[in-house]
């Protein structure tokens, strides 16, 4: 189990790599979606399958699907997208170094609960995510379709009302 | 069987690296796939912490966390094809000006 954990980690950290140092936002985004399924089998690993799923199915299925649809939508060559200028990098290094000491402050000093402390088997917990999201998370899971909505009729009119107003400039 | 520390780790590692595509990339379709990166990195942690602590709140919020990115990211990427219209690029560098 730890080491098919080791092998998931390694790939998720290499793919996030790969999506931020590609050149091509294609490979871009394959490599966003072995972080996506890496991370899926590493939900699974820790034993939260309906996560695991969803994340397989919403986001390797349906995000992804949308940013290689604007990717090639958009046709873009590269030949338009120069690199940050050199002293950036070493402003992103500093920032990174901070944010990930930031991070991993609590993990060093064993807030976690120590080093011991491991995931146990267990039964299937889709269940009873279920149950509680049409209990005690019934108001927040009616509301995300409201969120769901706004946002499609807001993709629809801000992509619309653009080529209308292109049209009106051409007459 | 899974230590959580290394979960806690890599759910650092992941953000930073998400974070510095955000502050380096000029591409914008790159910077919107760091922030689904950093979001994920985030959904590992409540994922750690709801097995850790033995509740389940952590992966309902997980689930809530997803949805919103999806909606983020339609939005993101209409607003992204909508300034490629006006200006012909999506570098986050050019978009300097308010009213187009």
């Amino acid at each position: 189990m730890q080491i098919l954990f080791f092998i998931f980690a390694l790939l998720a950290v290499c793919g996030a790599l790969m999506v931020i140092f590609s050149k091509n936002p294609v490979a871009s985004a394959v490599s966003l979606v072995v972080v996506l399924f890496a991370l899926a089998a590493i939900y699974a690993l820790l034993g939260a399958f309906f996560i695991s799923v969803v994340q397989v199915l919403v986001y390797a299925g349906a995000i992804m699907v949308l940013f290689l649809f604007v990717v090639m939508l958009l046709n873009l060559r590269g030949t338009d997208m120069e690199e940050s200028p050199s002293g950036t990098w070493g402003l992103v290094g500093m920032m990174a170094a901070v944010i990930v000491s930031i991070l991993l402050v609590p993990v060093l000093f064993g807030l976690l609960g120590g080093s011991g402390a491991e995931t146990k088997e267990g039964p299937g917990n889709t269940e009873l995510v279920g149950e509680l999201l049409f209990t005690k998370y019934l108001l927040p899971f009616e509301l995300t379709s409201f969120l769901l909505l706004a946002a499609m009729v807001g993709v629809i009119v801000l992509v619309k009302r653009e080529r209308d107003s292109r049209r009106d400039r051409g007459r | 069987m899974v230590s959580f520390n290394f979960c806690g780790v890599l759910s650092a590692i992941l953000f930073t690296i998400g974070a510095a595509g955000v502050l380096s990339r000029r591409n914008a379709i790159i910077v919107f796939m760091s922030i689904e990166i950093m979001l994920n990195a985030v959904n590992l942690a409540f994922v750690t912490f709801s097995k850790l602590h033995g509740g389940l709140d952590g992966q309902i919020f997980v689930f809530f966390v997803m949805t919103v990115a999806a909606a983020e990211a339609a939005v993101g990427l209409a607003l992204i094809v909508a300034v490629y219209r006006h200006i012909r690029s999506v570098d986050v560098s050019l978009i300097d000006r308010m009213k187009g």
